[in-house]
């Protein structure tokens, strides 16, 4: 078993974090794992991207090489498709769908929509509204996570228990939220 | 033992404590960074009071921790590849002396310049220093490797090098530690000359170290960390050092590659392994990360050893890191390929943030310049390189740490007129004094702006050793105080700003305005944990 994700977005979106939950869960199975990253940028609005790692082997390269990812997850739809050389033929690319515009010339948001479209399988959601409704707007991060883990290949049970342990010490009520904007997202993918 | 995730500094770090270190010596630069900010952390670090402060520059960090191997104890110096630059006068010559407390200079560099002026290969500083270089091909190698080398170094009273890339210092994994060793006692050596190079006592040292060739070279060819993996299909062999290992071997299914391979993660070259792959193998792919370090040594200057293949030859790109598709194709696999980028993707490069002090100082700067036309700023190394970038397109020269000022100096020699320099503030103290003192003691009229923010940002926000005293620095090395400015890099203060900017640019002499407001960054961060205590 084995699942190799590209994480991308910008500095500030929470991309990372959806790695070291997925992370922690894996580890917890006694899974390989390597997650590269690139550091610095993220203050400054650039792009940012981890190479994300499982399997049952022992894994080789810290790099997914080209059109060997599983999956893009992604938290701004334009840095999604930055990464579609990597994605396999029926790679899954799951996105948030709302822009964020911090350069003059980002393009028009329908033609991004159309580009979308274009991948085989794909789920684009608004995961900043849902976290907003849900009273976290900083947690569309989770949404992305929850719409992306029906096919992470591991038990949702521990993905949540890993989200648990990731948040505790910023209380109860941080948790649960975080664990409702998972499994808001997680609904809405398997609906599509 | 259980595993846990380390980023490969992380690995690094770790196996460095457990080693019982006492000292870590850096100057921050990516991907090296996290190393010390990891002991800086570790509750293991301040149990053990591991001296882990950060050093004016990569000099200083080098000569302390000979110091402290002096002294007997254990010590590590970090760098990114530029920075072995800076260090390289104390690095060169603590070969000469050798070590007496184990002494790890850990060396990371960035192939393909992710943040870099340049992608310089540190390996050619342990061979041009002939002591023992590591180049682990992954995180649990990382820990296992520096954890061994403070021990090689103590067995062969050599300093070592250890040497990473981008993708292993940034890239996690799981890694097992080994046993607690506790740090050494104070003890110096009983030889008094060893750390005396008088040429009388150099040239025996010297002497020594050659003679010590042949035993680091026999160590590299019994290192678990080479590893010559024979294979049935002998009309290729490939050598890979370090992480180009991992991609050679992600392109065969659970690692089963039916070519002769030899992995090499310790120098010097163990040279009978080479010979026996050029002999026994039709041809030999040399895939390593950086410059072609090893494939220029196997051809040597004749270029007539073996069928050779490598980044010199093209089946590899000369410049750039490496990836598993790269030695795909270098191997004749298929290469793949997802569906290529729409061509509505644009770049977003890194800017300054909303809010950064930088921006008001550019916006100043900018239109005291407007009436003397383009071309007459030279900077540094910082966020503020980032003025370079539109909108502000402000500055015109980034070189290297300190740079800006020396080089203003050098064009005002030549005639050009006026000549800013823009450096940090943490820039400042690395390395923009003594460029400073060189103006002063001509009187070279340049105006030099330090932007003090309070930090060396770029990086993460580390302490700034210029904290509160830049001023006081300035006047000390000669600049009059008349010709000094503190500034508020605010928009309300934007006139008076360029009000003093173009008074100072008509002096002929040494001015100083320096710009002085708080990264809002380590601002917003310190403002944090305060509302986190006070709950």
């Amino acid at each position: 078993m084995k699942i190799d994700i590209i994480l991308a977005g910008v500095g500030g979106q929470g991309i990372l974090s959806i790695a070291t939950i997925v992370g922690a869960a894996a580890i917890k199975r006694g899974m390989y794992m390597k997650q590269a990253e690139v550091h610095g940028m993220s203050q400054r609005g650039g792009d940012v991207q981890s190479h994300f790692r499982l399997s049952d082997q022992p894994i080789a390269s810290d790099l997914i090489p080209l059109g060997k990812a599983d999956m893009i997850i992604s938290v701004e739809p334009m840095e999604s498709l930055r990464y579609l050389p990597w994605l396999k033929k029926d790679g899954w690319l799951i996105t948030n769908d709302q822009p964020f515009v911090n350069i003059p010339n980002y393009p028009d948001f329908d033609a991004l929509k159309a580009e979308l479209a274009k991948v085989q399988n794909c789920v684009a959601i608004n995961a900043d509204q849902i976290a907003k409704d849900l009273g976290s707007a900083r947690s569309s991060n989770m949404v992305i996570l929850g719409a992306a883990s029906p096919y992470l290949q591991l038990p949702y049970e521990e993905i949540e228990n890993a989200v648990r342990e990731n948040f505790a010490r910023k209380g109860e009520d941080i948790v649960n939220v975080n664990l409702a904007c998972m499994k808001a997202g997680r609904e809405l993918a398997e609906k599509k | 033992m259980s595993k846990a995730l380390f980023l490969g500094d992380e690995a690094v770090a770790q196996a460095a404590l457990d080693a019982g270190l006492s000292g870590v010596y850096a100057y921050p630069g990516t991907p090296s960074t996290e190393i010390t900010e990891f002991i800086q952390n570790s509750k293991q670090g301040k149990a053990g009071e591991v001296h882990s402060i950060w050093a004016g520059n990569e000099k200083t960090a080098m000569e302390s921790a000979i110091g402290m191997s002096y002294a007997g104890k254990r010590a590590m110096v970090c760098m990114k590849h530029v920075g072995l630059n800076v260090a390289a006068d104390p690095f060169m010559n603590s070969s000469i002396t050798g070590a007496n407390g184990g002494l790890v200079v850990v060396v990371a560099d960035d192939p393909s310049m992710h943040s870099s002026q340049d992608e310089q290969d540190s390996r050619y500083y342990a061979k041009f220093a002939l002591i023992p270089c590591f180049e682990p091909s992954n995180q649990q190698e990382a820990y296992d490797i520096t954890y061994y080398a403070f021990e090689m170094s103590e067995k062969f009273r050599t300093p070592v090098l250890i040497r990473l890339t981008t993708r292993l210092s940034h890239s996690r994994s799981g890694v097992e530690r080994k046993a607690e060793r506790p740090q050494n006692p104070l003890n110096i050596e009983k030889d008094p000359k060893q750390f005396i190079l008088l040429p009388a006592n150099a040239r025996r040292h010297y002497r020594k170290l050659l003679d010590k060739q042949p035993e680091f070279e026999n160590d590299s060819l019994n290192s678990p960390f080479n590893k010559y993996i024979d294979g049935a299909d002998k009309s290729m062999g490939i050598i890979a050092s370090g992480i180009a290992y991992n991609y050679l071997m992600e392109n065969f299914e659970g690692g089963n590659c039916p070519y002769p391979v030899l992995k090499i993660s310790q120098y010097p070259l163990p040279t009978k392994l080479i010979a026996k792959m050029v002999d026994e193998c039709g041809k030999v792919l040399i895939a390593e990360e950086g410059y072609p370090f090893i494939e220029e040594q196997v051809r040597g200057v004749l270029n007539r050893t073996g069928n050779i293949m490598g980044r010199l030859s093209g089946e590899l790109p000369r410049d750039g890191e490496l990836n598993p598709n790269l030695v795909a194709k270098a191997l004749g696999l298929p290469d793949t390929y997802g569906a290529p980028v729409p061509e509505l993707v644009v770049p977003r490069p890194p800017a300054l943030c909303v809010g950064c002090p930088h921006i008001d100082s550019y916006t100043a700067l900018n239109k005291a310049m407007e009436k003397y036309g383009k071309g007459k700023v030279f900077s540094d190394i910082g966020c503020y390189t980032l003025g370079a970038l539109p909108p502000y397109n402000a500055i015109y020269t980034t070189v290297d740490m300190g740079a800006s000022i020396t080089m203003a100096k050098g064009a005002a020699d030549a005639g050009l007129s006026p000549c800013v320099a823009v450096i940090g503030d943490s820039t400042f103290t690395h390395s923009g004094m003594t460029s400073l003192l060189d103006a002063i003691y001509e009187n070279t009229p340049i105006t030099v702006l330090i932007l003090d923010n309070s930090t060396t940002g770029m990086t993460g926000g580390q302490d700034s050793h210029a904290l509160g005293v830049l001023g006081e620095i300035c006047k000390g090395l000669g600049v009059k105080e008349d010709h000094i400015h503190r500034i508020n890099p605010l928009k309300g203060h934007l006139e008076e700003n360029v009000a003093i900017i173009e008074k100072e640019l008509e002096y002929q002499g040494v001015s100083v305005i320096i710009p002085t407001r708080e990264c809002i960054q380590t601002l917003s961060r310190r403002m944090k944990k305060q509302q986190a205590a006070k709950k």
